[in-house]
């Protein structure tokens, strides 16, 4: 019989390694571009970047599969299986967005922080299958975690896209200096970034009020109660309520622009908080098995 | 008709000029949004004027949402009296002090405290002040023409000419055809044509911010006819919905007893399940099963409650929150009367249940007696001699207790926490540290000293914690938050887009706006001009 708990764990560390090479690969395009001023074309770097991606993904999508397969059930009940399906939207979404629209320039971004995300989880968050508590015994937590999933993937690739924006309009305000940010040429301008950022900020938004909804009916079901402001609950309404703040921002005189930028990452930064301090450190229902 | 004139005010005054030029195709390019300046001649009506204008901009919106989400932090950091009782407990044993601070300033109850209520008071009526004449004024957009063009059509971003032949008129009436194909709202002026789609954007967007309204004024006051209840219930026992059989209740603000269904509720069993997690050694529960009979309107039923599975009893819920051993606890006198017989709940402390529990004897013998117990579903001793328990299930249930005799305190009529025993206000007469210790299994019993009478470990049930529910706001909330998510696709799934047709000596001249970055816009249009040029020679296409 196949270990597949093993093997899972295997093609995660592989997936890593991968994606640690395509990191390396945007890295010397962008340095190639801007070595060169920003003016010539996507490098075949930037392709086989982009070709490697894909194979992580494949190991990614792998692993994430066979943990579930070894579990029985999805594998989204702890931190380690929250981190590894949550990088698996993110990058998923990134190579999802790049069929449309040419998004590589942020695949350093993408990778470096999908490498970190698993390392963290793979070293600090691994647990063997458990079996799930009777309170997360319930399809709508398998709605709920995979909405969230999806929606910090979309929340993750629009606050990168912010934060490219946030430089690139420094740079054409001249404030930075052109040696060392030289390879943002190889960025479009800042209002093609924000009005990207803003559509993927947007569908995140949109999963992530489905996310919310999800969890009420869950806990409605498994506390008898649709929401009662748990350390979890608290947080899923700061994020929904920064992001409002950002979709006003965008549509207001005077905050367009860098300050909607600024908000969409303090909005991602509470993404963040969310699903590291907050699971970690801070009490609450939503206590994972042994995290 | 031509498109409403600019009342002022319907819109935040804020809003960005993107959308402001959308509004209004025909306003100055420059210096068209004027903020209302302070100036020094303000009277009273100019001043709430202003102080409104102010409340209900965006900028005062975003500060506002920007607040309330600044404001919740500390409701996660500080246990919340509702969430999380015990620790507020703790804080008020560990550091009184702190528990003062934080009790002044409402630290404890963040999302009912007087500025959490503030902001979002505010806020709401922000929200409330926006939506009503943004609300007025695209009901009037809803019944007028589309807006003209602009002066300029040098202004519009998409300018396209196509050559057409036979008359303006018939070309004219071709590119309405297809306009109304493509869902637009089509006007013929003259020679020329006004269109315009995505009018469920706006709606859409309205009946998104109606239904966070709708949330508010629900909770505000379905909530007061809301109520919930705990109660633990040992298998065997009844408990009948009435304001006396619950050990804690909650009313809303506008509850009455009569509210309360008549129906009563028997646990037969309760069975739960466990595996041992092979890595962490330790026993799981993976699952918890209650059989229940239910007793309603003259009939019988049995359901089966389980976590996560609510069971519907007249207009309340009941769940299935928590579970635990119950020792049945004999007590007779030194005649051998029985003066206390009964399961006393014992609360679990750990994954293998080891529990604690209190039994309190204030009548019956001749002195008050209260025992502090402990129960262990399946004992082990550990080697510095003290007892265990290494698996929830009873393979060897054992009870240990320490007995105090003197004033239990219950006379003063508050009956005191069942759950707790003023040991140092009592004398300890048998148990731990007294070289007479209390150690039972089933079926045994210990003689209390200087003749007080005896205790029996009779045998041992289960008990489950329920609450009892009804959530008057549940119903007025779910419809909210589906107009809620159906605006929000809505409007983020529409986009607003204007064309307009003219005839020109080199054929039909097309011009189109949309609101805001609008990636698609040359497509969309592309696409129509296909259109129309395809329904020129209808025929031809056909065959092809
Ligand atoms: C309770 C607080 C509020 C929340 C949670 C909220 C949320 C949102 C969301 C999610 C959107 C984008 C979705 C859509 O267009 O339907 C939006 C758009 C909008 N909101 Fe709010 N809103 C709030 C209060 C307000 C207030 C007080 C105002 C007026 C001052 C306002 C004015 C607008 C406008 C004009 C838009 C359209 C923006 C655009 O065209 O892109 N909102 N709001």
């Amino acid at each position: 019989m196949i270990d597949f708990e093993a093997n899972a764990l295997i093609a995660t560390y592989s997936a890593m390694a991968v994606y640690t090479f395509a990191f390396i690969l945007f890295t010397v395009d962008l340095a190639g571009r801007s070595a060169s001023d920003g003016q010539s074309a996507p490098t075949r770097w930037l392709r086989s970047a982009m070709a490697v991606t894909w194979l992580g993904w494949a190991l990614h999508l792998s692993a994430t599969v066979m943990r579930g397969i070894a579990a029985h059930r999805v594998p989204w009940a702890n931190m380690f299986e929250f981190g590894l399906t949550a990088t698996l939207a993110l990058v998923g979404v990134f190579l999802g967005i790049s069929l449309f629209r040419d998004v590589r320039f942020v695949g350093s971004f993408i990778t470096g922080f999908a490498i970190l995300a698993l390392g963290i989880v793979a070293t600090n968050f691994y647990v063997a299958v458990t079996p799930l508590p009777p309170a997360l015994q319930d399809y709508w937590l398998v709605i709920h975690v995979f909405v969230a999933v999806l929606g910090t993937g979309f929340f993750a690739t629009g606050a990168a896209l912010s934060a490219a924006q946030l430089f690139q309009s420094s740079r054409e305000a001249g404030k930075l200096s052109t040696r060392n940010w030289r390879f943002l040429s190889a960025f479009p301008h800042s209002d093609v970034l924000e009005a990207l950022a803003y559509r993927l900020t947007v569908i995140g938004f949109v999963f992530w009020t489905f996310t919310v909804i999800a969890g009420a009916i869950w806990a409605e079901h498994a506390w008898g109660r649709y929401w009662g402001w748990d350390t979890k609950e608290v947080w899923s309404f700061i994020i929904w309520v920064l992001f409002a703040g950002y979709i006003h921002a965008r549509a207001t005189r005077g905050w367009r622009g860098n300050p909607a930028a600024v908000l969409s990452l303090i909005g991602f930064s509470a993404v963040i908080f969310n699903f590291t301090i907050v699971n970690v450190f801070f009490k609450g229902l939503h206590v994972y098995s042994g995290l | 008709m031509a498109s409403p004139p600019r009342s002022k005010g319907y819109q935040p005054n804020d809003l960005h000029e993107s959308r402001q030029d959308f509004d209004d195709a025909n306003a100055p390019v420059k210096n068209r949004l004027e903020q209302p300046v302070i100036g020094p001649t303000l009277g009273p009506f100019e001043f709430l004027r202003w102080t409104w204008r102010l409340l209900t901009s965006m900028r005062t919106a975003i500060i506002l949402l920007v607040l309330v989400a600044v404001a919740a932090i500390p409701g996660s950091i500080v246990p919340q009296r509702l969430a999380d009782p015990n620790g507020v407990a703790v804080i008020r044993d560990a550091n009184p002090d702190l528990y003062a601070f934080y009790e002044s300033v409402q630290l404890f109850d963040v999302f009912t405290s007087v500025w959490f209520s503030a902001i979002y008071l505010l806020l709401f009526i922000s929200l409330i002040g926006c939506i009503l004449p943004r609300t007025r004024h695209h009901w009037n957009v809803l019944r007028a023409a589309p807006a003209d063009a602009p002066k300029q059509w040098t202004r519009l971003p998409i300018r396209q000419v196509t050559p057409f032949g036979g008359s303006a008129s018939d070309a004219l009436d071709r590119a309405a055809a297809t306009l109304r194909a493509a869902r637009y709202r089509v006007v013929r002026d003259g020679d020329s044509l006004k269109a315009e789609f995505g009018y469920l954007r706006e709606t859409g967007n309205l009946v998104f911010h109606i239904a966070l309204v709708g949330i508010l004024v629900t909770l505000g006051f379905a909530g007061g006819f809301s109520w919930h209840g705990q109660r633990l219930l040992v298998e065997g026992q009844a408990f009948t919905n009435q304001l006396s059989s619950f050990d804690t209740f909650n009313p809303g603000r506008w509850f009455d007893e009569t509210n309360l269904d008549p129906y009563a509720v028997s646990l037969t069993t309760f069975t739960p399940k466990y595996v041992r997690d092979p890595v962490k050694d330790v026993w799981m529960p993976i699952d918890f099963t209650a059989d229940i009979v239910v007793t309603e309107g003259g009939a019988t039923r049995t359901e089966i409650l389980k976590v996560n599975d609510p069971v519907h009893i007249g207009d309340s819920k009941m769940y299935l929150l928590g579970n635990g051993f119950a020792p049945v606890i004999t007590v007779r006198n030194p005649a051998g009367d029985v003066v206390f017989s009964q399961p006393v709940p014992f609360l679990s402390q750990d994954s293998n249940l080891t529990s604690v529990g209190v039994v309190k004897i204030p009548d019956g013998l001749s002195e008050q007696v209260g025992m502090q117990g402990f129960f262990y579903p399946s004992a082990v001793e550990l080697d510095s001699g003290a007892l265990a328990s290494n698996n929830p299930e009873p393979t060897k249930p054992t009870v240990t207790f320490n007995i105090y005799t003197g004033n239990l305190g219950l006379d003063d009529g508050t009956n005191g926490n069942v759950f707790q025993l003023p040991i140092d206000k009592l004398t300890q007469i048998a148990g731990r540290h007294t070289g007479d210790e209390v150690v039972l299994e089933p079926g045994e019993a210990f003689v209390l000293p200087s003749g007080l009478g005896s205790v029996e470990f009779t045998s041992v049930s289960r008990f489950i914690g329920v609450e009892i529910r009804h959530d008057a706001t549940q119903f007025g909330v779910g419809l909210s938050v589906a107009f809620l998510v159906a605006g929000l696709l809505a409007s983020l799934g529409t986009r607003r887009r204007r064309v307009w047709v003219r005839v020109t000596p080199k054929g039909l001249e097309w011009g189109a706006q949309a609101r805001g970055d609008d990636p698609g816009l040359e497509a969309a249009v592309g696409r129509i001009l296909t259109k129309f040029s395809l329904s020129e020679t209808p025929d031809k296409v056909t065959r092809t």
